[in-house]
């Protein structure tokens, strides 16, 4: 990937932004609105590798009312309009190019009731996802997409980003548990895509919507599914000598008619930075572990844990161990999904990459993963969805040494290559963002691409939701901006 | 092999592309199993036909590779035979026709719904050229969704070729159970993860689905609700399909069938129109303007009478 040159952030919100700042004002009040250089310095970025862009005036609106009163008055001015949720974003989509008015969500966070005939609850954008499910889990359900960084990240952030996270291997990613939203759209309208209804009348647009990046509106009311809390749950640590057995075990298991709650593997390098950090209780002598979890009624998680842990040794498995009690198993998970903030430990910066390739193929592309690190003489650590097949490598170096940057997007770029060749996808649950947008036409074709690109002109013919994102340079609202990269903290 | 590759090296896919053209009216004929949902297509339009066959089919990937002219039959029972299933509607039709329309199948609380099951679209563009939307892996987000805008859009938008689709193992254990008197929505929140369960206002039907001993409890679950029957399968269904929200149902009179917790239900009147509201409308009617601006795809169908 190339990197461009560092664009530096205007300071100060110049004369010609008087106007709009007193319309956005009129919009959401005084306070809701800010324009200081240390408020748009800290939504200049995500926490994806690059560097950052230019945020205009900022914006806080309560509620749906206001969302559209501000994206009415950055219309009449001509501005483009961003919305921010957490900001956990890993592919830049959330980084303000151009000098948009950003659209914070952050204080739109009620939760409304559960329509317990209809399994769904509206919520909004600003509710963070563990919230969410904090919220329900007294009531019988919890909400299913669960990235690492549910602690922080919002519903609108994961709508958005179509996100994922270890237990959609069963329940599916977002899209799956969106069933309506009220949108407001980048010409200022509010509409009602989908409904609480199984077979909602016209095209699909609420599907079209999930995963658009900000580049389609603002969702500012979401009606999402809630998943009754599974009675029984089972899960496993089985150790293994070589990672190619861990992986195999992952497609013998899906090949064997199971499909557990979520197969999670880690390497050894950062299962014994794991435990350093947390002490999960993970082996440190296995080349990798694999963390298998299967939920339901009793019968069928037994059945199933037993089938896991007999094809596990069938693998060569060490050893299969079942959590004892729920203390034991939130200590595994919690290994997991704190597996970065452990890589601290270890090296100053890191990288993270997110493809998928088909499950049979983990083994050989974990292969040519190590392969193409050494090559560039980087460390890598893997810790992954390998349910999914969604690979996440993580390469760890020291930015401050010179050329390293360019190596690390070297690698990046052979990783991105040999997932493709193995009849893998671009991304699995980051997004494309501004990082991969130079990878799309390797996945697609560009009569591919100007289909994509009218999906997305229907929403917004006149580039005003997010620019800069998604489509390649070539395709409507891609040219706006460059961005340099720099690294820095953050969750798989 | 079908699940990768480029489509222009698909001597079916071409020869389909190049029948459909980039002129004149024309329209897909299927089965003629939803033939008027969303209107019938104009009198005297070209018909084509779409590829038909499983081009790939990797079981232990869980995943299909099909034509979309394919019938639903023909592929369950290649499924069927590596012990898996799909999303799909059981009512027949092709795959393609299933897919235009977006008709969930009865048991969609236990099979997923079929529009999380379509992974990536090939279809013709109005202009005649072959476009490939989503892929082939089980996650997947990689741009804009294009399988998600195809699902439901009756053709309008292009003409769908192949598709490939997530497929799911057959449960262990499966059984169909008739409760008389009992509270249908006290027996939805009873039960975990349910197939279907349906209720004509007097009768309840339940379809449990899953391992033997997990069927067998929440067999158990429901006869203490109340007394039940062992049945062949879910009663006769009317013909028409409304699409309700689900507590909508409660408040349901005359004749019908309904499934609690979607609010699928089987009436024998067509439901009216419930035409989107007007935002939604201009985002469809320019997505409309994007993708077939001389409105050439499938004439006479419309997403939002369906």
């Amino acid at each position: 990937m190339r990197l461009a040159s560092r664009t530096r952030p205007r300071r100060g919100v110049p004369e010609r932004d008087a106007a709009l700042v007193r319309e956005l004002v009129a919009a959401v009040g005084a306070p809701n609105v800010r324009t200081d250089d240390a408020q748009r310095a800290l939504l200049r970025r995500d926490a994806s590798v690059f560097d950052g862009g230019d945020a205009g005036p900022v914006c806080f609106p309560r509620t749906a009312e206001e969302v559209q009163a501000v994206v009415r008055a950055a219309r009449r001015h001509g501005r483009a309009v961003v919305p921010r949720g957490a900001g956990t974003g890993l592919a830049g989509g959330a980084i303000p190019l151009g000098a948009p008015v950003v659209v914070s969500l952050a204080r739109m966070t009620s939760i409304g009731e559960v329509d317990r005939d209809a399994r769904a609850v509206w919520v909004e954008p600003g509710v963070v996802n563990l919230d969410l499910t904090r919220h329900l889990r007294p009531l019988g359900f919890h909400f299913a997409p669960d990235p690492s960084s549910q602690q922080v990240c919002t519903i609108g952030g994961n709508v958005a980003n179509n996100s994922g996270g270890p237990h959609c291997l069963a329940y599916g990613v977002t899209n799956a548990h969106v069933l309506a939203m009220d949108v407001v759209l980048p010409d200022g309208e509010m509409a009602r895509l989908g409904g609480l209804d199984p077979e909602p009348s016209g095209l699909d647009l609420r599907g079209a919507f999930v995963g658009g990046e900000g580049t389609l509106g603002i969702a500012v009311r979401i009606a999402v599914r809630v998943t009754p809390n599974p009675p029984a749950v089972r899960t496993l640590l089985a150790s293994f000598s070589q990672v190619r057995d861990a992986a195999n075990t992952v497609s013998a298991v899906i090949a064997s008619g199971i499909v557990p709650a979520a197969m999670e593997v880690m390497d050894q390098r950062i299962t014994r930075a794991v435990e350093n950090y947390v002490g999960a209780g993970y082996p440190l002598d296995a080349a990798a572990v694999l963390l298998a979890e299967v939920d339901g009624l009793p019968d069928g998680t037994a059945h199933d844990a037993d089938a896991i842990a007999r094809i596990a040794r069938e693998q060569g498995a060490t050893e299969v161990r079942l959590a004892a009690d729920d203390r034991e198993r939130a200590l595994l998970w919690k290994g997991r999904k704190t597996a970065f903030g452990a890589i601290a430990q270890i090296a100053p910066d890191y990288y993270l990459h997110d493809t998928v390739v088909p499950r049979s193929r983990l083994a050989d592309v974990l292969e040519q993963v190590y392969a193409i690190a050494d090559r560039h003489g980087l460390m890598v650590m893997n810790v992954f969805h390998a349910g999914d097949g969604n690979l996440h490598p993580l390469l760890l170096f020291d930015a401050r040494e010179p050329g390293m940057l360019d190596r690390v997007h070297a690698a990046g770029a052979d990783i991105i290559e040999a997932s493709l060749a193995a009849g893998g996808v671009l991304s699995g649950e980051h997004g494309i963002g501004v990082e991969k947008q130079a990878y799309m036409d390797r996945m697609f074709t560009p009569d591919d691409l100007d289909h994509q690109n009218r999906l997305r002109r229907a929403f917004d013919p006149e580039c005003a939701a997010n620019p800069g994102k998604v489509l390649p340079t070539g395709h409507s609202c891609a040219d706006i901006q460059q961005l340099s990269s720099a690294a820095r903290g953050l969750w798989v | 092999m079908g699940l990768t590759g480029a489509l222009a090296e698909r001597r079916d896919l071409v020869a389909f592309a190049d029948e459909v053209g980039a002129d004149g009216p024309v329209a897909v004929e299927g089965s003629r199993t939803r033939w008027s949902v969303g209107g019938e297509p104009i009198p005297g339009v070209r018909l084509v036909r779409a590829p038909s066959g499983v081009s790939a089919y990797l079981p232990e990937e869980m995943v299909v590779c099909v034509g979309a002219g394919t019938t639903v039959a023909e592929l369950s029972s290649v499924l069927a035979s590596s012990g898996q299933r799909c999303a799909l509607p059981a009512r027949g039709g092709t795959v393609g026709g299933a897919i235009a329309v977006g008709e969930q199948h009865l048991d969609v609380l236990g099979r997923g719904t079929l529009r999380a099951s379509v992974l990536e679209v090939r279809y013709v563009s109005c202009d005649g050229r072959l476009v490939r939307g989503g892929g082939p892996t089980v996650k997947n987000v990689t741009g804009y969704d294009l399988p998600r805008l195809m699902t439901g859009a009756l053709g309008t938008l292009g003409l769908l070729a192949e598709v490939i689709l997530r497929t799911n193992p057959v449960p262990a254990a499966s059984t169909w159970l008739r409760a008389d008197g009992a509270d249908p929505f006290a027996a939805f929140d009873a039960l975990l993860h349910p197939s279907a369960v349906l209720w004509d206002g007097a009768s309840t039907w339940v379809h449990l689905e899953g391992h033997p001993g997990d069927v067998a409890a929440q067999a158990a679950v429901l006869s203490r609700i109340a007394a039940t029957t062992e049945v062949d399968g879910p009663p006769p269904l009317p013909p028409h399909r409304w699409s309700l929200e689900p507590s909508a149902i409660r408040g349901l009179t005359g004749r019908y069938v309904a499934s609690v917790g979607t609010g699928l239900v089987l009436r024998d009147e067509p439901q009216p129109l419930r035409p989107p509201d007007a935002a939604s409308l201009g985002v469809a009617a320019r997505m409309k303007r994007e993708f077939d601006p001389t409105g050439r795809l499938n004439p006479g169908r419309d997403p939002a009478r369906r």
